[in-house]
């Protein structure tokens, strides 16, 4: 890897009164990669999110985003979640956060909202520039839900969509706001393994598109068949990085997390 | 259930009912001949009357849940009646036609008095509208929204105390005013949501009309401000009924003016992003939609309707004073959203006229007016929870793949 990370995460640390969730993390995601973050329940992957999104303001350390076409590198630290994602980092949820009133096809065009611009007087007057971001807006939703696979359903209610359905609209979503950098909060939490093979082969399509893909995962099957390297945490700590196969030799990750039976 | 249960829980009903209307319905007081009458025939009627209203509710309330049991298909098509009728433009354009035409008849083959009931209906059809943009859409519990009503109308009679102004000058004065007002109650509750919003927005309320009964220089206190002028046309000095006829109409088009304006927000990006919003506020962060941008332009543009309305108001009585801006007409307001049904536009015009005018024409029961309205805000919530016309989201039609052509 000689080219500089487009993620590059140093020495990441947030307390929560006395109790420290994250403790000096280092971690970098180089263009076009699929990286995975695991690590047992509680060890602050989900919290290592939040800090990245800007939905928590971490305690130190420094998180910088380079554009992978050669753009200016920026500090996330201190922006908000909505600045976050407009600099190109876009989020799945662990605990699915549709909009469960509004339609399939409308969870997606809200994506669109950090990349278009009509405001009150355009909702009013409808003037031709409103009128051609809204069909794009439209066009471009409806082509990011035939990807994942959930045309059909684009006008139904997103509470009425099935588990694993849920799980690749939260993808679509994110996908809308046109990220370089997309973060998955375990995408396979209670899918069936006919879903997980979907997903996995969704998340292939998704990085051929160029996207990197930094991924929370419980299912080692799908981590250890998808991530070029994985990053191992407990108690807020790195105890491992590497490749799939240095990861599974790995003593102090075995210990920690996978247990004395590796089936992967 | 078994219908012996049912009896006996209705038996108990009508026997809680008889004990609190006893002081009401059974005591009477006759201060001339000091003598206490006991009219213990009431307490049968009373008795007698809730039992079988109790009966009435549980046998509908039971059709309702077995209905919905079996047929919930069938069910929500019944119910969308009024969505299917609006689905087809050319059904909308006559639908909205016909009413325009009765509207604009209205006047001609009714009183004054009729005339006048009507224009606050309308009033209330605005207000509605615009409360519905900050809780229906945002979903943002605002308890104070009188005040910016307050903030429009007291604009117009103090502007035109003062400085003579006239109504079509001050009609965007208000509303901007208003819209201020509602940025400045914006900043301080960003950060709030439901219960806690719903108590700074009521404090909110009560300051600015405590501001107005106390601050007697600015706003000459509880005595009020009287000979605010009618709005003008063109310089034409109106009758007394002939400026009701005018304002009625004026209402009519900042009606219409309303509906297209609020239809049109509804369905545009920033009318998604309060959906959003209302629906999940992380999510909707994390989607990159400006929380705080957001909310202000909902807490703004919701005032500004009131704010108008408040102008309309004060020329329309020609008299403000605080007792005009109580909480209950907050509360009114507010009961006029929750009944039409969250974010629904059809839902609160229909609900706005039943509010205003149920209490007009229930004048017939004269001293029960309140109690038989009471009673039907109850009903309709317990066999309506979900508001007259819930809303529907808007659907898209794709005839062909990547060339999708609308439908509303």
């Amino acid at each position: 890897m000689m080219d500089t990370p487009i993620l590059k995460i140093s020495g990441l640390t947030m307390d929560f009164g006395g109790i420290r969730a994250l403790n000096r993390l280092d971690l970098d995601v180089h263009a076009g990669e699929i990286v995975a973050l695991i690590g047992p329940n509680g060890a602050g992957k989900t919290t290592f999110f939040n800090c990245l999104t800007g939905i928590y303001a971490p305690t130190a350390g420094e998180i910088i985003l380079t554009p992978p076409q050669g753009g200016k590198s920026i500090s996330l630290k201190g922006l908000k979640p909505n600045q976050v994602t407009e600099k190109g980092l876009a989020r799945t949820f662990q605990n699915i956060r549709l909009f469960s009133q509004m339609t399939v096809l409308e969870n997606v065009m809200i994506g669109r909202h950090c990349r278009t611009r009509a405001f009150i007087l355009g909702a009013i007057f409808r003037n031709a520039a409103t009128r051609r971001e809204e069909r794009e807006i439209v066009e471009m939703s409806y082509a990011i839900l035939e990807k994942v696979g959930l045309a059909g359903v684009a006008n139904e209610f997103a509470k009425n969509l099935s588990y694993g359905a849920q799980r690749r609209l939260e993808i679509a979503r994110a996908l809308a706001t046109e990220p370089f950098l997309l973060l998955l909060d375990e995408p396979a939490a209670g899918m069936n393994p006919q879903e997980t093979q979907e997903l996995d082969r969704l998340i292939r399509e998704i990085s051929d598109d160029g996207l990197s893909i930094l991924l929370i995962e419980h299912d080692m099957k799908l981590v250890m068949s998808l991530s070029d390297r994985i990053f191992v945490m407990d108690y807020g700590k790195k105890i491992a990085q590497g490749v799939p196969s240095e990861i599974r030799s790995n003593p102090a990750v075995i210990k920690a997390y996978l247990g004395e039976e590796v089936d992967a | 259930m078994s219908l012996l249960k049912e009896m006996k829980k209705g038996l108990f009903t009508s026997l809680w009912f008889v004990f609190l209307t006893f002081p009401l319905m059974v005591i009477k007081v006759d201060p001339i001949e000091r003598v206490v009458r006991w009219r213990w025939e009431n307490a049968l009627y009373v008795a007698v009357g809730t039992f079988l209203m109790y009966l009435l509710v549980t046998f509908l309330m039971q059709r309702k849940n077995a209905r919905a049991a079996t047929e919930t298909e069938v069910d929500a098509d019944r119910e969308s009646f009024i969505h299917r009728l609006i689905a087809s433009p050319r059904q909308k354009y006559l639908l909205g036609g016909a009413l325009l035409a009765v509207a604009i008849a209205f006047p001609f083959f009714s009183s004054s008095y009729q005339t006048n009931v009507m224009t606050t209906a309308l009033m209330y059809v605005v207000l509605g509208l615009g409360l519905n943009i900050v809780v229906g859409m945002a979903g943002l519990l605002d308890l104070g929204y009188v005040a910016f009503y307050a903030v429009g109308a007291y604009s117009y009679a103090l502007l035109n105390h003062h400085f003579g102004l006239g109504f079509w000058a001050v009609l965007p004065i208000g509303g901007g005013l208003a819209a201020i007002f509602g940025i400045l109650l914006g900043f301080p509750v960003l950060r709030l949501r439901g219960d806690y919003l719903a108590i700074v927005t009521l404090g909110f309320g009560e300051i600015i009309r405590l501001i107005l009964e106390n601050w007697g220089e600015f706003s000459k206190g509880p005595s009020g401000i009287s000979n605010i002028s009618r709005p003008g046309l063109f310089g034409l000095e109106l009758n007394l009924d002939a400026a009701i006829i005018y304002i009625y109409y004026l209402m009519i088009l900042f009606m219409i003016v309303t509906i297209f304006i609020v239809n049109r927000l509804q369905d545009s990006r920033l009318g998604r992003a309060w959906i959003a919003l209302r629906e999940d506020e992380i999510a909707c962060q994390a989607m990159g939609i400006d929380k705080r941008k957001t909310k202000l332009v909902a807490f703004s543009l919701g005032a500004f309707w009131a704010g108008i309305i408040g102008v309309v108001f004060a020329a329309k009585t020609t008299f403000i004073n605080p007792a005009s801006f109580t909480f209950l007409e907050s509360a009114i307001i507010l009961a006029i959203v929750v009944l039409g049904g969250m974010g629904s536009i059809i839902g609160v015009i229909l609900a706005a006229l039943i509010l205003i005018l149920l209490p007009e024409y229930l004048r017939a029961l004269s001293e029960y007016r309140m109690l038989a309205f009471g009673a039907i805000l109850v009903a309709m919530m317990v066999f309506r929870p979900q508001g007259l016309i819930a809303n529907i989201r808007r659907t898209y039609i794709f005839e062909k793949e990547k060339s999708p052509a609308e439908k509303s």
